[in-house]
Parts: C-alpha cells; sequence; structure tokens
C-alpha cells in the first residue's frame, strides 16, 4: 500500500518531529510513504482568516502537488478537514473543482487512516496522557474513536480530561486577535488536562498542541504536549 | 412632514395613509417626526465603546459575570442534553432544517399568504422596509390613539429596531414585562441572550435593582420574593397600558397566526390586556401551515434550555372577534426586512433559517467566556457574529469585527436545531467583512500567497523562520515574538524545539 504524506506547515514550521514520526509510523505498518517535495500548505491560514483567492492560489498548488491515484495521509484531523471540507466549498464552480473533489475523497486523517485499513502501529508506552480532541479533528472529521484506538494498541494508557471535546482556543488568526480571550480558554484546558493525571496531553492537532503548551509553560503548570504520531512512534 | 408606510395593508377597510385615522383618539396625533436618529436602521446598540478585542478583556475581568454565565450554561447544556437523546432531538433536526429551507426558499409567497389571513381575520399588516419605518409606524399609532404607557414583552426584533428609543423619544413611556428584560431596562441594559436576557446577572444584583427602583429596601432578596415584587409592580403596568407590543415566534401563513412562546404569562396580559396588540416580526419567521409550525414550537425550547415545551403557546389570529370574551380590539403585524430579504439567494441564506432559540450562543466557547454583551448587538453568540454584520454592512465599524471572534470550532453548527453551518458562514462573513484590520490582513495573505505557492520560496521562509525562533528561544521558550508573533507570546510561550521542554 502505498500513501502521500502531507507534512502541514505548522510541523514544517515548529516540530518536524511530527511529520518524521507520521512517516516512521506508517512505514513500521508496512505502507510505503512518499512525501512529495514540492509541497507547502492546505492553505487553511488565508481561509480562515476571510482571503479566499489568496487561499485558492496555494490550494490550487497543494491539488496539483496531491494529484495521484494514493490516499493522501495527514498528521493533523485541521488540516485533513481543510481539504475534506473546506476545499469542494473553495472550488465550486471552479476550473478545478473536480480535482479538488477528487483530492477531497482520498484524504484522510493518520490516525484514521490507521483504523481504516486495521493496522496496528504497535510499540509500547511511557507513562498516562491525556487526550484533546481538537474541534476539527471532531466535529469536521467526525472523529474522537481513532486516536483513542491508535494510543490503545501502542499500550498507551488515556486518562480522559473534563470536557476533552471543548475548545482550546486556538484557533489560528483567532488566537492572535483575540489573545485573552483565546489565553483564557487555553488556561482552562490545560488546568483540565493536568487535573486528568496525565502528566502529557496528546492531540492529533499540533496547533492546539502549541496553544495549549504555551500557555501552561506561560502559567507555570507542568504540562506535556506531544503529538499522537510522536506517542505512537516512541 | 408625514411619516409614510409602503407597502401598507390594513384591514376593515381602513383608509390609507399613517398612522390609521379612524380610532376616536387619532384628533390630537401629532406629526411623526422624521428625523435622522443616531443609528437609525443599524442592528448595533447605540451606546456600544471600544472595540470588540476591548469589550472581551472587560468582560473576562468581570468574575461575577463568569460564574453566572457558567451556572447557566451548564445546567441548560445538560436539560439539552438530556432531550437529545430521550426525544430524538438530532432527528427532529433534520426535519426542522427542511422546513426552514422550504420556508425561505418560499418566502413572498408564504408572506403574502400571512397577510391576506391576517387581514381576513380582521388585522392591519404593514411591510417595514427597515427599523426606521416600522419605529414610526408604532410611533404614529401610540400617538394617534392618545396611548401614553406601552407594555411590551420579550422581543429580538424591537431590541433591533430601537422601539424603545423611538417610543421614549416620542415621550411614551415603555415598560418590559418580561422579567428579565424588566431588570435589564431597570439597569439600563441590554439583553445578553436570546431567550435569558438577564442571564448574566444573579440574585443580589437583581435585589440591589429592585430596592433601587422601588425606593425601599424592603424587598426580599430570595427567589420568590423577588418575582413576587415584580409581578406586583408589573401588574400596575398592564392595567395602564394602550398598546401591547409582542416578538413573534413564528408566523402561520396558512391562518395568519402568530405564535408566541414565552415561561412567564406576560406575554399573554401584553397580547390580551391592552386595547391595541402589535406584534413586530422579522420577515424570515413564516412557516407555511400548522404541521410545520407545530415541529419548529416543539424543536426550539428543546434546542433553547432543553425544555420540552413552552409554558404558554399564545396563538393569535387578529383582534378580538364579537363574543369573545377577552382580547384586544386591534391587531397589528409589524413584519420587517430589515436587511433580510436581501440575502435570499446569496451564500448567507442558511441564516435566515434560524428560529433565535439561543443553542449556539451557549455552547460557543466565545459566548461562555464574555457573555452577549461584548458583541455589542440584540443578536450576539456565533448566530449574531454572522447576521449583525450582515444588516449593518460590512464596513459598519460597529459589527465588522465579529465574525473574527470565534475559534471556528463549529459547536454553534453542531448545536443549531435548523442545521445552519454557522461556522462556514462566519469564514463567508469574514471574507466580506471591510475594516482597516481586514485590509492590513489582506495585504499580509497576498504576500503569504505568493510565497507559499513556491515550494522554494516556501522552504526558505520555513528556514528563516526556525533560525528565528531558535535565535528568540531561551531555554526551549520564545517569551516576546516579533511582528505578527506579537498577538502568540502576549498571553504564551512558542516552543523553538519540539516536543517542547517542560
Amino acid at each position: 500500500m502505498r500513501v502521500m504524506l502531507m507534512r502541514t506547515c505548522l510541523s514544517e514550521a515548529v516540530a518536524p518531529s511530527v511529520w518524521k514520526s507520521s512517516r516512521r509510523v506508517l512505514e513500521r505498518c508496512g505502507v510505503d510513504v512518499k512525501v512529495p517535495r514540492a509541497q507547502t500548505c492546505c492553505s487553511q491560514p488565508a481561509w480562515t482568516a476571510g482571503h479566499p483567492d489568496q487561499a485558492r492560489a496555494v490550494a490550487r498548488h497543494t491539488i496539483v502537488v496531491f494529484s495521484g491515484p494514493e490516499e493522501v495521509v495527514v498528521p493533523s484531523g485541521s488540516c485533513a478537514g481543510m481539504v475534506v471540507h473546506g476545499y469542494p466549498e473553495m472550488f465550486k464552480g471552479q476550473p478545478e473543482e473536480e480535482a479538488a473533489l477528487d483530492l477531497a475523497r482520498r484524504t484522510i486523517e493518520l490516525t484514521q487512516f490507521l483504523a481504516k485499513h486495521d493496522l496496528d502501529p504497535g510499540r509500547g508506552s511511557r507513562g498516562p496522557v491525556t487526550m484533546h480532541d481538537s474541534c476539527h479533528m471532531l466535529r469536521v472529521m467526525d472523529e474522537s474513536q481513532s486516536p483513542r484506538e491508535a494510543l490503545a494498541k501502542a499500550g498507551c494508557e488515556v486518562r480522559e480530561m473534563q470536557h476533552t471535546d471543548r475548545c482550546c482556543g486556538f484557533g489560528g488568526v483567532f488566537a492572535i486577535n483575540f489573545p485573552e480571550l483565546s489565553g483564557r480558554l487555553g488556561e482552562e484546558k490545560a488546568r483540565a488536562a493536568i487535573e486528568s493525571g496525565a502528566r502529557e496531553v496528546v492531540s492529533c492537532d499540533l496547533g492546539c498542541l502549541m496553544h495549549i503548551v504555551g500557555v501552561a509553560h506561560r502559567q507555570g503548570i507542568p504540562l506535556r504536549a506531544r503529538h499522537v504520531a510522536e506517542v505512537l512512534d516512541r | 412632514m408625514r411619516s409614510r408606510v409602503p407597502h401598507a395593508h390594513r384591514g376593515r377597510g381602513a383608509p390609507a395613509g399613517n398612522p390609521p385615522a379612524r380610532a376616536p383618539r387619532s384628533r390630537g396625533a401629532r406629526q411623526v417626526s422624521t428625523r435622522k436618529r443616531r443609528g437609525d436602521g443599524g442592528v448595533a446598540y447605540l451606546d456600544v465603546q471600544g472595540t470588540l478585542r476591548e469589550r472581551t478583556v472587560d468582560a473576562l475581568r468581570d468574575r461575577t459575570l463568569r460564574g453566572n454565565l457558567d451556572s447557566a450554561t451548564t445546567s441548560w447544556g445538560e436539560s439539552r442534553d438530556a432531550m437529545r437523546s430521550d426525544y430524538g432531538l438530532d432527528e427532529m433536526r433534520e426535519r426542522a432544517r427542511e422546513i426552514r429551507r422550504s420556508n425561505i426558499r418560499n418566502l413572498p409567497a408564504l408572506l403574502s399568504e400571512m397577510q391576506a389571513k391576517v387581514r381576513e381575520a380582521g388585522g392591519t399588516v404593514v411591510r417595514a422596509v427597515d427599523g426606521a419605518e416600522a419605529c414610526r409606524y408604532i410611533t404614529g399609532l401610540a400617538q394617534a390613539r392618545g396611548v401614553k404607557v406601552v407594555a411590551k414583552s420579550k422581543s429580538m426584533a424591537t431590541e433591533e429596531i430601537k422601539l424603545n428609543e423611538a417610543l421614549e423619544d416620542a415621550r411614551i413611556e415603555v415598560v418590559e414585562t418580561d422579567l428579565g428584560e424588566w431588570i435589564l431596562q431597570l439597569a439600563s441594559e441590554h439583553p445578553s441572550h436570546i431567550i435569558a436576557p438577564a442571564v448574566h446577572l444573579n440574585r443580589e444584583q437583581v435585589a440591589a435593582l429592585f430596592r433601587e427602583e422601588a425606593g425601599t429596601d424592603d424587598v426580599p432578596d430570595d427567589r420568590e420574593g423577588l418575582v413576587a415584587h415584580a409581578r406586583v409592580r408589573l401588574r400596575e403596568k398592564f392595567a395602564e397600558a394602550g398598546i401591547g407590543v409582542s416578538g413573534v415566534n413564528l408566523g402561520v401563513a396558512s391562518t395568519g397566526t402568530v405564535c408566541v412562546l414565552e415561561n412567564e404569562g406576560n406575554a399573554r396580559l401584553v397580547t390580551s390586556q391592552p386595547r391595541i396588540h402589535v406584534a413586530v416580526m422579522g420577515m424570515e419567521r413564516v412557516v407555511a401551515d400548522w404541521d410545520e409550525a407545530a415541529h419548529i414550537l416543539q424543536v426550539l425550547p428543546m434546542a433553547a434550555i432543553g425544555q420540552d415545551a413552552a409554558n404558554y403557546v399564545n396563538l393569535i389570529t387578529g383582534p378580538r372577534r364579537d363574543g369573545e370574551a377577552d382580547g384586544p380590539e386591534e391587531f397589528h403585524l409589524v413584519i420587517i426586512d430589515g436587511g433580510r430579504g436581501a440575502l435570499r439567494g446569496t451564500e448567507f441564506e442558511e441564516a435566515l433559517s434560524c428560529i433565535r432559540c439561543g443553542a449556539c450562543l451557549y455552547s460557543c466557547p466565545m459566548w461562555r467566556s464574555v457573555g452577549g454583551q461584548a458583541y455589542g448587538s440584540p443578536y450576539s453568540g456565533p448566530i449574531g457574529a454572522v447576521i449583525t454584520p450582515l444588516l449593518e454592512g460590512p464596513s459598519s465599524p460597529a459589527s465588522r469585527d465579529l465574525p473574527f471572534m470565534s475559534s471556528l470550532c463549529g459547536a454553534c453548527g453542531e448545536a443549531c436545531p435548523v442545521g445552519i453551518p454557522l461556522q462556514d458562514l462566519l469564514v463567508r462573513a469574514r471574507a466580506r467583512s471591510s475594516s482597516p484590520a481586514t485590509r492590513k490582513s489582506g495585504m499580509a495573505f497576498r504576500a503569504w500567497s505568493r510565497l507559499w505557492r513556491r515550494p522554494s520560496t516556501y522552504r526558505a521562509w520555513m528556514a528563516g523562520w526556525r533560525l528565528m525562533l531558535r535565535a528568540r528561544g531561551k531555554d526551549g521558550w520564545a517569551t516576546d515574538l516579533p511582528g505578527p508573533g506579537a498577538g502568540w507570546t502576549q498571553v504564551r510561550d512558542m516552543p523553538t524545539r519540539w516536543p517542547p521542554r517542560r
């Protein structure tokens, strides 16, 4: 089985280990992983900031880079959601509509891909973790079970925090436009995470993690953060 | 200058012209002033202060507010969750969604039918293109009939059109009779929630307001005592009022009936006690028939606060008929466009499906954190962030930032009982917003777009960014990033290596 891996721009900018771990996890399951070198970004930042033309220009590039028969695996519920849900809206009535719909049909989040093909990354894990359901994973990709199943298969104990389905307050440009409000929600999330008894928060979205752990560090809350791919990889 | 209400249709062969001139008291009626008032035609509150971000910061500092919001939203959420499984709210939502989509598609025909049926029942129908026109009609009516006191029952539409201000300008006393709204009237505040307007205030705060209004400390501060006090004071007003103004939850086109849901019984008094009843309805609030109405009237209280039925469902068809024991002598239905008609056929059309239940508000993490007041308009929360700028126009300083106050978490769309894709509408509303900030961000994203559609420039930028992060970082954390990162490091640190060090 051969897939293409989307690295995601956040992973490239802040945490290359996330996409590298994703590749290793897939390869350990016997998947042939192609990482297109020409890829950039799914275009979500411009789309959600209210600049559809600028977003479309970047998304067109992404559609070309990921053309082909393979499934496109994304280690982010949010970027996957952008392609699956956002591209059909973004390219409605545009020349690229068919190609956009095709890519949307082939795109899948990492843990969903593991569950879909019943793959077992199989490696033990250290210490209990708590799982933050990122909003786009939960509501756009309609998914909360696959990451938990993958973590359980890897031998990782998940201690559920209170209101795990509540937004952490990240939200892309929102985090920068309304820092006080965003920070307040992040603090609530970090406190809920540490109260679960786990010392580490895990999520399928790096953006949420950067935000939650960033607020926790500022507030002196001893919380660690790791992407689900990194937990499966260790 | 004489004011004018175009498209006015009157029952019982009333002569054209406004105000209706057939009542005996019209002799002394003053001409209605048409001077332009501050904020006329706008949805946002007149006294909205500061930027949206400043208002959120103020609200976040208010610990009492936070406690009040938390307790209310938690209990409604729990009741609603129970409804979801007990009554199959998810299945009911599909039908509600279909009904509302079809209502909006057939809006012109439904409104014509509604209008004809209300007239058949002896009522008067007025189609107002905007709030100013609706206010002129109602104020003119009050003056023509010599009415000095107007009793109101909770209505979002009258908040939107600023009816209280218009009546007060004409020296007509307005009394809010919904307990929550009366409290806010005493506090000189605006409602913060569609269903529970004073949810942001607690019992002690209310007791203090009542004592001030009564001019005595002899007001009990327990829940029952407060309600009893308000009941006595408000009964006096019901007796004085010449006009009762109510909102409309639904208009049923097939019979010309307006439905008013409530929990207190005040709307029942407002719509039956005064000699004249004026119902104010947004043009989108119409359904075809009773089959549809029955479904929406069930979904509304369930979605709103997890109540399986409203305590009172008032169904009003025209004025009192011969032989009927009660009801007003005159019934006027004011149907407001106010920018709604222009949304039909646009990418925002679905927003017109809204039944004003408030479910999106308390599901919203932003609303839960800052309350409705911070939004600066009667329609708050996600639906308000979408429709207020639509009704105000994309460059209105009072509301153009609203669509940005969302993390696009999607909890609102999930909660919406008529399936409005609110998170998608928020994104579209952002694209439509016109403000200095969006123009600046537009410039930045044009540069971003040029860099990020070419792999080589993208990789160069990424390499530069990682270098900068490492240079700014200390012990694995950056605490003061430049440029667009400044908003980030204002409240949180940025890990410069990953996984981050503790």
